[in-house]
């Protein structure tokens, strides 16, 4: 691990005078579960952290008019416990609890969770965030069961690692990102971006940004999560959709359908949403959105089984749904 | 002479019984030691720099810039220019620094040119392999074209189980200190008495210069018998250093990379049958791969040893990939997958239960009536006869049942040992041997035997291993240390007591012939009532200490343990059809331990056993890349091993009857952990009816098999 300054700013005032315009400047140390390790590995090396811990302000979940305030450095276990989470947004709730270990969950924020780095095992080699050292893709050509099968037409072939990221987006959330020159809104949508070059991010979230606050509305919406995992313990999802629906009856008056860890970033599935609308959700229905959802699919040369997986979450996600109190 | 034979089975009072591990409370409060939470004072921190390439020649190695960092204390490069490296992970130099930080900061800071050259590091294609794969020469018995031409069924598959690693959870490494003509040596090892000798060999020192120490160990499953170049080294840079200590530990992806694996396996099998289910024929085209010296043999047919004709050809594929070592029953895991599972296809098309086929062809095996006996204990702990359906007649829904057996059998002979027990005058008593405890109760077990021999409680004993000033003991492999340590511990505790008795016997007026110890007493054989307590006996020792020695010769027993032992293993899994996830819902173990000298940590062997099984079936592999040449999955993230959730229920049957009792001590270590992936990937092909070839049964692999029996 390379050799780094350390700060232990208590406000955001003070956090965001500490970071820097590049990446390599500074870095915001959260519950440091990504951070670290990618140090470790000598994969990421900033030259200063910023311990965000420390700032009460950033802390907590809260409902008000607007709607629920989490708070970036909120843990992903205060989000699976949070009986406010539970009973409106169990999307949310079941993709935190999904989030696997008690330690991570306790130790990793939400915060974190967006930001954090795709798991790619060729970028965790240090072989670059495009795993394309000379221009040849090593994913492309080499080992890529875990890859993307959507937006993967470009060099980014990772995937999104972020749980929360689907089922945010599905709720319509907006984040809050602050700098020393003021802040802005982002919608979880707009937030989650594919890069096309060795050194951008995964996020539009600037180097001098610091990610504060996240806001739910609270829309009435049926909701859920569903998780194709192989293992219990200490793994991660092979595919994820977080759905949301707004009905009027039993009648699907809009939806939205987002994939999780099977694109470069959490996957919005509008041919779903569109061929939900206006209909009533019957095991049939959801199994067509299903295919709808992944039609755009182009799974990599070790991968086609995830469009099955993805299917699979988009079905029993709908059917959870449907079933979970509006 | 002395009578050394084990109590009779019903007159013993802590063996065989329920006993907890003595360190137990230490180990789960995180009070115990391991040698890779030792910091000595002054302690200096080595880091290894390793070879990026699979294959390649080191062109130079320009430590400068790494030597003038601060804190920084010494370089030894022991892979120089003009090495042809032959595995990615391969030692180019290690560093000695004030820090753990510094000494991988400095690693990396050194420069090495490499000319890379052509490498290969897959051997799933055997036709990929050419040159690289060397073919053992055909093996025949009888005459295996006939048998097949009059076989009324003839079953072929595929099947494979890829490379391992062991993934210590305490990786590899020591702490060593070099002070002035001795050696000071941790090391995580499971070799107390053995790896100091290996150290100072590789020295060029007196086998008695080096003095080993170690209390606990973070596991080892047979990858860490010898001193490595990391011992070698980080004894050098001790030495070089002025005497300082230096601690090495490998990092978890070196682990992974280069501290061991167990050898795949795959093959084409072919059996024949007659229509009853008598196996007449038996053909198995099979390679593997343990890494660049190719290595894993795997003895088929496995148990089933006698088929009467046979045909085998196997292949070791060289890779460009780090070497074997030993890994929990070497070579059986893979044997007992290519052919419990070829039998289960069998069974499959004869439309007939495999426990049938299993129990029906027992007469080829060299243990009929206790495998016999152990399929039916097994059959009635799952509840097999009731639950069991023919392949694929698993019900309507996406979630699929399915049953699944193998049977196994292994060695496990205790291994030379010697055992000092003394008997102080205060009444103290001491077993010492240069053994250790891999976690697998070997300190408890040492204690039991004394204790159960002195007639005295468990905490009247007190067991000093770990050190390789005791007595000498075996390496733990194989699992030979029960077997060693209960015999030699026997002899020497059962002599001491003799010199005991001779000192009370006067007193006593009695002769020692008709003297016992019993409940803490010494005391009349048949008459309780004449007796003295413990302590007083003890007193009669005056000044002097009794101490006395018990040696297990492996080569002459004396009835005390033996070796070879039969086991059965059956799974139940449930399948996810939509989803190609297969979840653990119980596994049954019948195992075969002669002697029995602890329940609970023999249940526990039986259970790690299991869950190392769970985790080959379903999820463990390495994966290698071709591009790269190197491991992909060099953590604990996609290195997947199970958790609790994930291994279901385990239910434990020691087979504690009098023919296995009498047989003395037998280890069970290595038995616990071959069958059960075979068994599980029975189970998953009788689920969903049609056979996944190559373990883990991954999600995408049990997708792609049901999607060919749909097709
Ligand atoms: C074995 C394992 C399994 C896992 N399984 C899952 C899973 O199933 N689903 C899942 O979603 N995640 C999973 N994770 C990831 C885990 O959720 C993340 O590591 C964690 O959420 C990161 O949070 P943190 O607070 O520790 O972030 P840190 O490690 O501190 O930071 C991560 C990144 O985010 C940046 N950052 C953090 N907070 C802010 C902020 N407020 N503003 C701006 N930038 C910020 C940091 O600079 C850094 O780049 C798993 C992790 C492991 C190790």
């Amino acid at each position: 691990m390379q050799p780094f300054e350390y700060a232990n700013p208590t406000t955001v005032k003070e956090a965001v005078g500490l970071l820097g315009n590049k990446w390599d400047e500074a870095a915001v140390l959260a519950g440091g579960t990504d951070l670290i390790s990618l140090m470790k590995d000598y994969v990421y090396s900033p030259k200063r952290l910023v311990n965000i811990k420390n700032i009460k302000e950033l802390g907590g979940i809260r409902a008000d008019k607007a709607g629920l305030r989490i708070g970036a450095a909120a843990t992903i276990d205060e989000l699976a416990e949070s009986p406010l989470v539970a009973k409106n947004f169990p999307s949310l709730a079941q993709a935190a609890r999904g989030v696997t270990s008690p330690q991570i969950r306790n130790m990793g924020t939400v915060g974190g969770d967006l930001c954090q780095r795709p798991r790619c095992w060729y970028y965790r080699d240090g072989q670059g965030l495009l795993a394309s050292p000379g221009g040849r893709s090593l994913v492309t050509n080499g080992e890529n069961k875990y890859h993307a099968i959507l937006g993967n037409g470009g060099p980014a072939k990772f995937v999104s690692a972020s749980s929360l990221g689907p089922a945010l987006i599905a709720l319509g959330a907006t984040l809050t990102l602050q700098s020393s020159s003021g802040s802005r809104k982002v919608a979880a949508d707009k937030f989650f971006v594919t890069p096309s070059a060795e050194g951008s991010r995964e996020i539009a979230l600037l180097p001098n940004e610091l990610l504060t606050e996240i806001l739910v509305p609270m829309g009435g919406t049926k909701n859920a999560t569903y998780e194709v995992r192989q293992k219990e313990a200490l793994d991660w999802p092979l595919a994820t959709a977080s759905v949301a629906l707004k009905m009027s009856g039993s009648t699907v008056s809009s939806a939205r359908v987002v994939l999780g860890h099977v694109a470069p970033m959490p996957w919005a599935a509008t041919q779903a949403d569109q061929f939900l609308a206006g209909k009533s959700l019957t095991e049939a229905v959801a199994e067509d959105a299903a295919k709808a959802a992944l039609s755009n699919a182009t799974p990599l040369s070790q991968n086609a089984y995830k469009v099955q997986l993805a299917r699979v979450a988009v079905k029993r996600a709908l059917m959870a749904a449907a079933g979970a109190r509006g | 002479m002395p009578e050394y034979s084990w109590p009779e089975q019903g007159k013993r009072r802590l063996m065989g019984t329920r006993i907890s591990r003595l360190d137990g409370g230490e180990k789960a409060s995180g009070r115990a030691k391991y040698t890779s939470d030792l910091n000595k004072p002054d302690m200096l921190f080595s880091a290894v720099l390793t070879s990026p390439h699979a294959h390649a020649k080191v062109v130079s190695v320009d430590t400068s810039a790494a030597k003038a960092m601060k804190g920084v204390t010494g370089i030894r490069v022991v892979s120089g220019p003009g090495t042809e490296i032959q595995w990615a992970g391969t030692e180019i130099a290690f560093v000695a620094a004030a820090s753990e930080e510094i000494a991988r900061d400095a690693a990396r800071a050194i420069k090495v040119q490499y000319d890379p050259m052509p490498h290969l590091v897959k051997e799933e294609n055997l036709a990929a392999a050419g040159v690289r794969a060397k073919a053992a020469g055909e093996a025949i018995t009888g005459d295996p074209d006939q048998a097949f031409k009059d076989a009324d069924v003839v079953s072929e598959g595929s099947y494979g189980i890829p490379v391992l690693t062991h993934c210590c959870l305490e990786p590899h490494g020591q702490v060593s200190q070099w002070a002035g003509d001795k050696i000071e040596m941790w090391p995580s090892t499971q070799n107390v008495s053995g790896i100091g000798g290996d150290l100072s060999k590789n020295l060029e020192l007196p086998a008695t210069g080096v003095h080993v120490h170690m209390d606990h160990v973070g596991g080892g499953f047979g990858s860490k018998f010898n001193s490595d170049r990391w011992g070698i080294e980080g004894t050098r840079l001790s030495k070089e250093s002025g005497g300082k200590p230096v601690k090495v530990f490998l990092d978890r992806a070196t682990e992974l990379t280069i501290a061991g694996v167990r050898p795949s396996a795959f093959g084409r099998i072919k059996v024949g049958a007659k229509r009853d289910g008598t196996i007449t024929a038996w053909q198995s085209e099979t390679w593997a791969s343990g890494g660049f010296g190719g290595g894993g043999s795997p003895p088929l047919p496995y148990v089933f040893t006698t088929i009467p004709n046979q045909r085998k050809n196997h292949s070791a594929v060289s890779l460009n990939a780090g070497g074997a070592r030993a890994w929990r029953a070497p070579n059986h895991q893979q044997a007992c997958y290519l052919t419990d599972c070829a039998i289960e296809d069998l069974a499959a098309k004869l439309r007939m239960d495999p426990l049938d086929v299993f129990m029906k062809n027992a007469d080829v095996t060299p243990r009929a009536d206790v495998y016999r006996l152990q399929l039916k204990q097994a059959a009635d702990l799952m509840d097999w006869k009731k639950k069991w359906h023919a392949r694929g007649d698993s019900g309507s829904g996406p979630i699929k049942k399915g049953l699944g057996l193998a049977i196994h059998t292994w060695g496990g002979g205790g291994h030379a040992s010697n055992a000092i027990t003394r008997i102080s005058p205060d009444g103290s008593v001491e077993i010492e041997l240069g053994s250790q405890d891999l976690g697998t109760g070997t300190r408890t077990a040492i204690a039991i035997v004394a204790a159960e021999t002195l007639g005295l409680p468990l905490n009247a004993v007190k067991v000093k291993i770990g050190d390789n000033a005791y007595p000498p003991s075996g390496g733990s492999g194989g699992s030979t240390t029960i077997g060693g340590v209960s015999v030699s511990t026997r002899k020497a505790t059962v002599n001491a007591l003799d010199k005991l008795l001779d000192a009370v016997a006067p007193s006593m007026g009695l002769p020692k012939e008709q003297l016992e110890a019993v409940d803490g007493k010494i005391q009349q054989k048949g008459n309780a009532a004449k007796n003295l307590t413990w302590k007083a006996a003890c007193a009669k020792l005056g000044a002097k200490t009794i101490s006395e020695t018990g040696v297990n010769d492996p080569k002459n027993p004396g009835g005390l343990m033996s070796a070879g032992v039969g086991g059965c293993q059956m799974a139940e899994v449930s399948v996810d059809t939509e989803t190609g996830i297969v979840k653990m819902v119980k596994s049954v173990a019948v195992q075969d331990v002669g002697t029995l000298v602890n329940l609970k940590t023999a249940e526990s062997q039986i259970f790690g056993g299991c869950i190392m099984g769970v985790c080959g079936a379903l999820m463990e592999e390495r994966i290698m890349d071709q591009q790269t040449g190197r491991v992909l999955n060099a953590d604990m993230e996609f290195y997947k091993l199970a958790g609790i959730g994930d291994i279901g229920e385990i239910v434990v049957k020691i087979n504690t009857e009098p023919q296995f009792d009498k047989r003395g001590v037998i280890g069970l270590g290595e038995p616990a952990s071959i069958g059960l992936l075979a068994a599980i990937c029975n189970a998953v092909a009788n689920a969903i009816g049609v056979r996944v070839p190559n373990a883990p049964m991954t999600p995408e692999r049990v997708l792609a098999a049901l999607e060919r029996r749909n097709a």
